[in-house]
């Protein structure tokens, strides 16, 4: 284990450095005072109210809802076709392919942003939820990809060949056998392609046009110091979605490995 | 009853299979009967496996023609065959109970849903899975699943049966039981089964017939006993079990064939014990490790007597090998010898007669 107490301390510093800004949230989040700042002045949940009041933030979280629940469906879609074609069948160019699939990963999120806003504009396409949902259906479908391939590589192939040899066709193969082993794999990639979109803020911002999104709105209101500790309540309830998701897409992913028998090789969580 | 009287099940003709540039079946041309157990054995790449695919249907064949029962299968899909398959992985479903997996292909089965349950009731029972039905699938042990997808495939009553390299996954004694159970199951089911294997001990046991193949192709395709007695190559004889090879000349050829060989001296063999094959180093006769033996005090040869030296013992238990040298010959034969209780093993180094038999004889040229 860990032999040296000098990679102990920075091991503690990192990760307080790390999360102590996180845990912060939920301290002012419940925090009697408009102005951010030590000593506390008591507890409330005003703030909570609050936000729970603010229409513009309700229409925001709509948004993004709307934009998160679709990018992952559709990300999630592409994502299966392509780990399908990856995992599965050898076409020319393959490597190119994927290789151009899996570049937004690398690429800045700027030069997509700014891109597809040229584009989009030069092309007279009005910017609205459509153009920021073409734009995380982007970013999210390597991740996608990724989750997929996994999932669909571990699937031993005789298992296709046995139930086409048992009589079913290759659609009825793919329902019966391939959908339901791979389904731990969608079920994450829906969840992280989810979580993507909606902590997403350049794409968001360039091509929102005047449809505002949950991450721009949040930062607009760090302009006005007396609507802070409703944001700061409003950050304390997306972490604890945020948590909640990972959490329900590694435990689909670790399910999936224990129910087609496969070895545990490292995951998000 | 023979197999040689039943009717054909499996056809091959001129049977070659490209991919890319690599020449995987060359010219296959074999078959097999209805009801027989037939092996496909070779060492790996030798495309037995590929050939097995074919009959199911998973691999098209670049050129000839392959028939399953008198009908041609080109175009014709696996899963329109009668064929069914046993993975080497064994291909069980993870996600479904035993009983669902071995129900799996009467899904299409007009049958109603209670005589689907008996029929799969029936198949576990044949294989030894009985009370089985309910447990997941993926919790099974390597024999069980082994079982599991041997119900699968019977359950749809098949024309015939592949199994690719079942066995491999098994351990020794697992295997040995589960080459029995296979061997009774298709005395009791009558299907045809059609084994691919790279061990040839197994091949030997449960085959009523073998096919050896080599590089694409077949190079020998005989019932066990004539492959093992008789095997048409050096290749075929080295595949299977030992064999020892002696240098050896044809003196003359006059109905029996006159050899003489190294460290054995003249001897006379019949047409069938001649083949061709020989590895280029022209002729060489062969014997296997058991045909020969070392005589003991006051024991005299029923046949052939040669003088050899002991250069090696290797002791089994019940089994003694003895490496020998025989006067004249450069390299060592090895012998199988039976140890009876109150014999001595022989030490290295003593001078020994062994007895032979021209007939227990393979001339390869």
């Amino acid at each position: 284990m860990m032999k040296s107490p000098g990679l102990k301390i920075y091991t503690i510093a990192y990760l307080v450095f790390l999360y102590a800004p996180i845990a912060l949230l939920p301290i002012f989040a419940f925090n009697d005072s408009r102005v951010i700042a030590f000593p506390l002045a008591g507890f409330t949940t005003n703030w909570f109210v609050e936000m729970w009041n603010d229409q513009q933030l309700w229409i925001a979280f709509k948004n993004s809802m709307t934009i998160a629940v679709s990018s992952a469906l559709f990300a999630t879609l592409f994502g299966i076709f392509a780990a399908r074609a990856s995992t599965r069948y050898n076409f020319p160019g393959k490597p190119g392919i994927i290789g151009l699939i899996m570049l937004p990963l690398v690429l800045p999120e700027m030069i997509v942003s700014m891109a597809l806003l040229v584009i989009l504009i030069g092309i007279g396409v009005p910017l609205s939820i459509f153009t920021i949902i073409l734009g995380h259906v982007l970013i999210c479908t390597p991740y996608a990809v990724a989750i997929l391939s996994s999932a669909f590589s571990s699937l031993d192939r005789s298992l296709e060949e046995a139930a086409y040899d048992l009589g079913e066709t290759r659609a009825s193969t793919f329902r019966l056998i391939i959908l339901p082993l791979v389904m731990p794999g969608i079920i994450s990639s829906l969840l992280i392609s989810f979580t993507i979109s909606l902590d997403e803020f350049i794409i968001a911002y360039f091509l929102g046009g005047n449809q505002t999104v949950l991450s721009v709105y949040i930062f607009g209101q760090f302009r006005f110091p007396q609507k802070v500790p409703a944001i700061m309540a409003l950050g304390f309830v997306l972490v604890c979605i945020s948590i909640l998701l990972l959490t329900i897409a590694e435990y689909f992913r670790r399910r999936g490995i224990a129910k087609t028998g496969g070895k545990d090789t490292g995951g998000f969580l | 009853m023979t197999t040689t009287q039943r009717p054909t099940m499996i056809e091959f003709r001129d049977v070659h299979k490209y991919y890319g540039d690599y020449h995987a079946l060359r010219g296959i041309n074999a078959t097999i009967r209805a009801g027989e157990f037939f092996s496909l054995l070779g060492p790996s790449g030798c495309g037995k496996t590929t050939l097995l695919r074919t009959i199911a249907g998973f691999e098209d064949i670049s050129s000839g023609a392959v028939l399953i029962d008198s009908k041609h299968m080109q175009g014709v899909p696996a899963n329109k065959r009668p064929t069914n398959m046993v993975f080497q992985s064994y291909a069980i479903f993870p996600h479904l109970t035993v009983e669902e997996n071995v129900g799996f292909g009467l899904r299409r089965d007009p049958r109603s849903a209670a005589e689907k349950a008996m029929a799969v009731g029936e198949a576990l029972e044949m294989v030894g899975l009985k009370g089985y039905g309910k447990r997941a699938a993926h919790a099974l042990s390597g024999g069980q699943r082994q079982r599991v997808a041997l119900a699968r495939a019977l359950i749809l009553k098949p024309k015939v049966l592949l199994l690719d390299e079942p066995l491999s996954a098994l351990d020794k004694k697992m295997r040995e039981q589960m080459q029995v159970e296979l061997i009774k199951l298709q005395r009791q089911v009558g299907i045809t089964f059609i084994l691919v294997t790279h061990d040839q001990e197994e091949a030997l046991v449960m085959s009523d017939r073998i096919a050896v193949m080599f590089e694409g192709q077949i190079a020998q395709l005989a019932d066990p006993e004539t492959l093992y007695r008789r095997p048409n190559s050096r290749k075929v004889a080295d595949f299977i079990g030992t064999m020892n090879f002696l240098p050896a000349q044809v003196l003359s050829e006059n109905g029996t064939v006159e050899v003489e060989a190294a460290g054995l001296g003249r001897f006379a063999l019949s047409a069938d014990q001649v083949m061709g094959g020989s590895t280029g180093e022209g002729a060489t006769v062969g014997f296997r490790p058991e045909t020969a033996t070392i005589l003991f005090e006051g024991q005299t040869a029923t046949d052939r007597e040669s003088m050899a030296t002991i250069e090696e013992v290797v002791y089994y238990g019940d089994m003694t090998y003895y490496d020998v040298r025989f006067d004249g010959v450069a390299a060592p034969m090895r012998l199988s010898m039976r140890n009876v209780f109150g014999r001595p093993v022989l030490d290295i180094g003593t001078r020994a007669r062994v007895g032979w038999s021209p007939g227990a004889l393979v001339l390869f040229r």
